[in-house]
């Protein structure tokens, strides 16, 4: 079995792997981050996102093996405190931008991406790149406008993404 | 500021948006084992022989078990809902033992200690099958000689359920106006975002069972019917749900079959579906063929509305299953006086997965007809479609007013919902926008629908449910426990995974005893901790168990009150009770606090005669009718009559649902609904080829929305509370599902009557649209 090294959350892993093992069960059953769930085996939910080196990829169609080397956020390390302080899980909480919460991780996590990537985005935007992440709960209003809120207040604090 | 009507942030998102979740798949004990199931790929065929040797020699297997090997213990899923005496119910085993009626039922299982081993292991069981004819269409299930699903039944029919009110001969005879249709119900797949997962634990004799369900308190009872475990020895946990729509109130044959596997290996045992197996083997929703005939009075009046369904069980009646129609036989009518009503039922057998509840059970089919001909009837007429249903509707000094249909509407006002809608919408300029549009000929056509609808919700009351020989009553508990230093403890029977109980229910608890929100704790979902409730579906949770939490309150503040009276030496009459504080009539310095109150009855040591010690009540509430919402909602849609693509331009829903806890996670219901019935009418449907495969097995092929399929929604309400309950709340969880689909439907014909189009079959694809435009003769 091929020995892996990724850094989860901040914190550094060495794991013999199965070579197919995919990297949400990784997380979820090697490491114990369960905060990142599954919800498709078809890539087309984005439950499972986090960030793979900074960019959003969806963890159920990554190989833990692709992720030698690399490092993974994923919801959990977020706040470092634990406290859910950053200006996107504020923001959904504020706008209640989830109800069941099992779509909530990826969607942070997909937000944060497309904030990287676009700063201000106006509504068509933030649903254009929320796309990919399926929610069955809330209609994405209020989620669309929690990223936005998010993205003000990030650009007035300069939150790094 | 008071608590109720407050728009409080929850409480339950700090663990959700921070991954500090409770999903019962993330809990894995130690040594537990995986289960993984091998699912027939035929939708009916004969199990000639299921060979498990192979598939035992696995590494890291530790089971291999068929239907058979099970056949004496696993007994059969149980069917709540008898709705006729004569109703057929087949035997349902959670594992198949000699045949196969749906394509995905369970054949065998692999129970390994890790999930990868266990679905390897699933390629080595050999099983012999023998096809034997599909039955997929509901149609020709019933016409004579038709093959069969339940080969020594005779007949595809279950059940045929009737209800007549009126003379229907006479409201029909020499009508000036005749609408005759025939809707389709499209096939639905609830999809919520948690999949099914279900983890059993034994302890000698006892189980502890955390499953993904909306149902812990009935999946315990019913677990232990199924397999004469003591009651008493389950516990069912629903920790952290992802969602259920109806689609987690179920006995899953995999719940069942956890419990069995832990039994028999004496170790904790999971399982998790995954997404494609979940679309074939989780029950579906909606499936029905209604044909349906108005008659009305040239002016527009409703003479009678005649009802005949055809509603598709699928293979085998879950839960409620057979009843779901019949929510919605009392709701056809809608908010409208008429002279005779018939409705008439027939459960259909096929090949597929079993139909259950899905968000609205029954009430959008009805719902999607009534408006749907009240939107015919006005072009039939050429009056507006706002013009004809006031010409119908109970106006608001009729109620309580006794429905066609026999339920009583306790209180509504359509005309307030109906002009703010209008309002927010700006009708009359849309109207000016589509004329213009039609003029010109612009190959982008504005549609308007119109929707207002009631349902009824907040099930139920048990004498109801006990008429229609449903199998439990309608009930709701509630607990409150003063803790002696004075915080709360509330624990409900209803358990929520989403609706956000945490929040409300500590809003009213905080309101009605007057001690901070901070000081209110919520517990539920553990049949250990909130040993007796009916659990949550139907918009029931806030309507019967937050009334329940109402009166347990309020029992509590009555003892407090007789304990402040003796410590004060005061009459209880002369006590006031405000802001947590019992304070003697015009002696506003005389007065304890409702935590002084609490600890004298922790101490017992100067309580009056008779009191027990400690603060707390149950209640166990029963609501005497249902609750009615209503509303109403204007939707407006582009529809591009060169490509069929619609797009929705504006969508008003303007609700009524009563007294508000909480505006917030009212507002979020309605939002959720309104994707739901949104996505029925433009985008979903669980399809079947005509060998019985389902064909949209994974989200690639059915179709959720996403963010950028769905507009931004304007909500508002009119506030008319409830008679029925000292809340004055109704139920607001399916209101949004039950209005929007006939709105959305109603604004694309609308767009295309001019080409002669009267119908388009949901999902109204492209496709769909642009074929209606072709038949319907296109200019």
């Amino acid at each position: 079995m091929p020995r892996i090294r990724v850094e989860v959350d901040g914190e550094t892993y060495e794991d013999d792997v199965e070579p197919r093992l995919l990297l949400v069960h990784y997380l979820r059953e090697r490491l114990g981050k369960v905060g990142t769930p599954v919800g498709c085996d078809t890539t087309n939910c984005g439950a499972c996102t986090v960030l793979l080196d900074g960019l959003s990829a969806k963890s159920c169609s990554v190989l833990a093996v692709q992720a030698d080397g690399r490092s993974v956020t994923t919801v959990e390390g977020l706040s470092l405190d634990g406290a859910g302080d950053h200006p996107l899980q504020r923001a959904f909480h504020r706008e209640h931008a989830l109800q069941c919460g099992y779509c909530t991780p990826g969607m942070i996590i997909a937000s944060l991406d497309l904030l990287r990537d676009n700063p201000d985005p106006s509504e068509a935007e933030v649903r254009e790149g929320l796309e990919g992440n399926l929610c069955r709960c809330t209609g994405y209003q209020n989620i669309v406008r929690a990223v936005r809120g998010a993205a003000a207040e990030m650009r007035t604090r300069e939150v790094a993404p | 500021m008071t608590e109720i009507g407050r728009a409080r942030l929850r409480s339950e998102d700090a663990r959700l948006v921070t991954g500090r979740t409770r999903w019962t798949d993330n809990l894995t004990p130690a040594g537990t084992l995986h289960v993984a199931y091998l699912r027939s790929p035929h939708a009916h065929a004969r199990i000639d022989r299921v060979d498990v040797e192979a598939a035992k020699g696995r590494p890291n297997v530790v089971a291999v078990l068929s239907g058979a090997d099970l056949a004496a213990e696993q007994g059969a899923l149980p069917c709540a809902w008898q709705v006729t005496e004569d109703m057929r119910l087949p035997a349902h085993p959670p594992m198949a033992v000699d045949e196969v009626r749906y394509a995905g039922e369970p054949v065998a299982c692999v129970v390994a200690r890790d999930r990868y081993s266990a679905v390897d292991a699933l390629e080595d069981i050999d099983v012999d099958y023998t096809p034997l004819p599909v039955v997929v269409d509901m149609e020709r299930a019933v016409q004579d000689g038709a093959d069969l699903v339940h080969g020594d039944m005779g007949t595809n029919e279950s059940y045929t359920w009737v209800f007549e009110q009126g003379d229907m001969d006479a409201a029909m005879r020499d009508a000036p106006v005749l609408l005759e249709r025939r809707f389709v119900q499209q096939r639905l797949i609830p999809t919520a975002m948690e999949p099914r997962a279900v983890l059993c634990e034994p302890d000698g004799e006892d189980f502890t069972l955390h499953s993904a369900t909306q149902i812990p308190h009935i999946l315990r009872l019913m677990l232990s019917v199924v397999t004469e475990i003591p009651e008493h020895r389950i516990r069912v946990v629903a920790p952290d749900v992802g969602g259920g729509f109806g689609s987690k109130l179920q006995v899953y044959g995999e719940e069942v079959l956890a419990l069995l596997l832990a039994r028999r290996l004496g170790r904790p045992v999971k399982w998790t579906e995954s997404r494609s197996e979940g679309n074939m083997a989780v029950h579906h929703g909606r499936d029905q063929i209604q044909r349906v005939a108005l008659a009305a009075d040239r002016d527009g009046r409703v003479r009678g509305l005649k009802v005949e369904l055809l509603a598709d069980m699928g293979a085998y009646l879950m839960l409620v299953t057979p009843g779901v129609p019949l929510l919605g036989a009392f709701m056809f009518p809608g908010i409208y006086k008429m002279d005779a009503y018939s409705f008439s039922c027939t459960g259909v057998f096929t090949n597929k997965t079993p139909t259950d509840a899905y968000r609205g059970a029954g009430r959008p089919e009805a719902t999607f007809a009534i408006e749907r001909l009240m939107d015919d009837l006005a072009a039939e007429l050429g009056v507006d479609p706002i013009e004809v249903r006031r010409r119908n509707w109970i106006t608001h000094e009729e109620f309580p007013y006794d429905s066609i249909a026999g339920l009583t509407y306790d209180t509504g006002n359509y005309e307030a919902a109906t002009d703010k809608a209008l309002a927010l919408f700006g009708y009359d300029e849309l109207r000016a926008e589509q004329d213009e549009r039609r003029e010109r000929r612009d190959p982008v056509q504005l549609g308007i629908g119109v929707s207002t609808y009631t349902e009824m919700c907040g099930l139920a009351p048990s004498r109801v449910l006990g008429s229609l020989a449903y199998g439990a009553g309608g009930w709701e508990h509630a607990s409150v426990r003063v803790l002696p230093s004075g915080k709360v403890e509330v624990v409900t029977g209803s358990s929520a995974h989403g609706q956000g109980h945490e929040t409300a229910w500590a809003q009213i608890a905080s309101d009605r005893l007057g001690v901070p929100f901070e000081d209110v704790k919520v517990l539920h979902g553990d049949t250990a901790v909130a040993p007796k409730g009916m659990d949550t579906y139907g918009s029931r949770s806030l309507a019967v168990g937050g009334v329940a939490l109402f009166r347990a309150c309020d029992k509590v503040v009555e003892k407090a009150r007789t304990i402040a009276a003796h410590l004060l030496e005061a009459s209880e009459d002369d006590l006031e009770f405000g802001g947590g504080r019992f304070s003697v009539k015009g002696v506003e310095e005389a007065g304890l606090t409702i935590q002084e109150v609490t600890q004298a009855a922790f101490a017992a040591h100067n309580l009056p005669d008779g009191v027990e010690p400690s603060l707390d009540s149950d209640v166990t509430h029963d609501p005497e009718n249902f609750s009615f919402p209503h509303g109403t909602h204007l939707c407006a849609v582009e529809v591009d009559t060169e490509t069929g693509f619609t797009k929705i331009r504006e969508y008003v829903a303007v609700d009524d649902v009563g007294t508000v806890v909480n505006p917030m996670i009212v507002e979020g219901q309605v939002h959720g609904g309104l994707a739901q019935g949104i996505a029925q009418a433009l985008y979903e449907e669980a399809v079947y080829d005509a060998d019985g495969n389902l064909t949209t097995t994974t989200m690639a092929d059915y179709l959720l929305p996403s963010a950028a399929d769905l507009p931004t929604f304007t909500t508002d309400r009119t506030e008319t509370p409830a008679a029925g309950n000292p809340l004055g709340v109704k139920g607001v969880g399916e209101a949004g599902t039950i209005a929007s689909t006939p709105a959305v439907v109603n604004a694309i014909v609308d767009a295309l009557r001019p080409f002669g189009v009267r119908d388009v079959p949901m999902p109204c694809t492209p496709e769909r649209v642009w074929t209606a435009l072709r038949e319907g003769g296109a200019r």
